[in-house]
């Protein structure tokens, strides 16, 4: 059932892989070097030739490529060839800023879609599957990169793209979807939609697996929708930059696959820039090793994670990352600590009398920063007791103060008062910015 | 059994919530016979025992309010001064805690009632018995 879609790359001997990035590092280097304006001033601000890349470990004497380049270069400045070669374009939201545009090639495509048919075979879906794909279309890499990924294994693909919950669920049944993929809290959405609609997506639909991702989530929340719903959650990585979708994690669920002959991935300390041993939490720097319209070299894409540099038991040798804690830019510093919506979603997700959804509120009163955060009562627990409603919402407070070392009112709120997303969640409302 | 069903909804402290409360049974053709409203700062709950408890919680599901039943016992009260005394000193001497309380007064103004919700429900309703307080059942409180 668990099979590899390219056996010979998936299980390389990790020698060959490292010797393999290697060529392609320099071959890279030499590229953009050629083609890129920008990056030929790059390198001579950081006084590298082309010819001082010659293995893997020199890829640290190159300098790092910033989010503000893309904004500066935007729309196409970045791109290392002609438009007439670029097939197609994706856009990324650019909620903090301007829009970044991304370039693909025919061959672009290809390795994206080689990417994800690897990942899609390594949680078993395959030829039998059909793959309901509730990401949104268009702009948005989600929906078109799993759309490809899942037509090259040879899946059927349902492309419903996101929104309109009640007729997804409908053609859930009557198509026989085995597997989805969209947010995970949207996906939380459509099994409340379902269960109002008297559909329970463990007994009335076929669906086996979901491909979850877009947005941070947690263990434990992957816990909720396996146990609530009877699928298999599985986490997805990878950027618009990057290509959009990339990468899962196998059937055996530890840690996200990265294919090394495609990306090569760094994992720094973002203060000093150096790289941390591994098992060490920092900052994620991709290098883009087959991707030609819009390369990237030592990209800082700002997400937090742990690399872990040993091979799967799944056979596969490839490096894996844990589960993206976050963004450096979904961070949000309450009275000088550090919170990411992660921490608190994995102290919510793990308390039953609380629903699925939830949201953090940060404000200012005087001169200080008050964080609150709202959850759903849900219709199992609610307890008539005002005594059980207070000692509920005080265990939140407490849990999260032990995690996040800051205090946070907890809310009480009604169920289905929290706004429900097609896409990404927003999880924090930070007023202190208005 | 001589409890009757309270329902019990969870309601955000904000306006327009008793509102919609109030208009969802309206609706629904359910009439309130007692209500009370506990509050704890942000949130609050609303008591209330209704004449068809049963398409009264359906109709605040349905709106998607957070609804439960709870059992209480619904007791005449004899108005007369001491009346209240009677009742609380058979529970408190028979080791039955009240948790919550709340009374009204019948359409006719016959009789008063008294809501008592209690650790014990069906001690309390033994030890009121043998006092000779007059519990009332569903069917009662339906056509009061």
């Amino acid at each position: 059932m668990f099979e590899y879609w390219n056996p010979r790359i998936e299980r390389m001997p990790v020698d060959d892989l490292h010797e393999l990035q290697g060529k392609r590092l320099r071959s890279l280097v030499r590229y953009v070097h050629d083609h890129s304006s920008f990056y030929r001033q790059r390198f001579r601000e950081a006084g590298v030739e082309p010819d001082d890349i010659k293995k893997l470990s020199d890829v640290t004497k190159l300098p790092f490529t910033f989010k503000i380049d893309l904004r500066n270069t935007y729309p196409t400045g970045m791109f290392c060839l002609p438009e007439n070669w670029v097939v197609r374009y994706h856009v990324s939201s650019g909620t903090t800023g301007k829009p970044t545009v991304v370039g693909y090639t025919q061959g672009d495509i290809d390795m994206w879609t080689e990417s994800l048919a690897r990942a899609l075979t390594s949680v078993g879906l395959g030829r039998e599957d059909v793959i309901q794909v509730s990401y949104g279309y268009g702009l948005f890499t989600g929906g078109l990169g799993l759309h490809y990924g899942a037509e090259r294994i040879g899946a059927t693909v349902l492309p419903t793209g996101a929104g309109n919950t009640e007729r997804q669920i409908e053609l859930m049944q009557d198509l026989g979807s085995t597997a989805i993929a969209c947010t995970p809290s949207y996906f939380l959405h459509m099994n409340e939609v379902a269960q109002k609609m008297g559909v329970s997506i463990r007994d009335d639909t076929k669906l086996k697996a979901g491909i979850f991702g877009a947005e941070p989530w947690s263990d434990e929340t992957r816990k909720r929708i396996e146990e609530s719903t009877g699928i298999k959650a599985y986490d997805i990585y990878g950027t618009s930059e990057m290509s959009g979708p990339l990468f899962t994690e196998c059937h055996l669920q530890n840690g996200i696959h990265i294919w090394a002959d495609l990306f090569l991935l760094e994992v720094i300390d973002p203060k000093t820039g150096e790289q941390v041993e591994d098992g060490e939490r920092g900052e994620l720097v991709v290098t883009t090793l087959n991707k030609w319209a819009f390369p990237l070299i030592r990209y800082r894409i700002g997400d937090i994670t742990i690399l872990n540099n040993e091979p799967c038991e799944c056979g596969r040798t490839h490096p894996r990352i844990m589960r993206i804690l976050g963004r450096t830019d979904d961070m949000i510093v309450v009275r000088g600590i550090n919170v990411f919506p992660s921490q608190v979603e994995s102290v919510l997700m793990r308390i039953p009398e609380i629903g699925d959804h939830y949201q953090i509120i940060v404000d200012r009163k005087g001169p200080l920063d008050v964080m609150s955060v709202k959850v759903e009562m849900t219709e199992s627990t609610f307890s008539d007791k005002i005594a059980d409603l207070m000692s509920l919402s005080k265990t939140v407070a407490r849990l999260l103060k032990g995690v996040l070392n800051i205090t946070a009112e907890v809310e009480l709120v009604e169920p289905g008062t929290i706004p429900r997303s097609m896409g990404k969640a927003q999880h924090v409302i930070d007023r202190r910015k208005v | 059994m001589a409890a009757i069903k309270q329902i019990s909804i969870f309601a955000e402290n904000k306006p327009g919530r008793m509102a919609g409360v109030a208009k969802a049974l309206g609706d629904a053709g359910v009439n309130i016979r007692a209500l009370t409203i506990a509050e704890a700062g942000d949130f609050g709950v609303i008591r209330m025992v209704v004449d068809d408890t049963e398409r009264g919680y359906t109709a605040l599901r349905e709106k998607g309010f957070m609804v439960s039943e709870t059992d209480v016992l619904a007791v005449e009260i004899k108005d007369v001064p001491g009346g209240l005394y009677e009742i609380a000193n058979s529970l408190g001497m028979n080791n039955v805690n009240v948790e919550y309380a709340y009374a009204f007064v019948t359409a006719k103004a016959e009789r008063a009632m008294l809501i008592l919700r209690v650790d014990d429900v069906k001690r309390a309703a033994e030890v009121l018995s043998e006092a000779g307080v007059r519990i009332a059942t569903k069917g009662e409180i339906q056509q009061i």
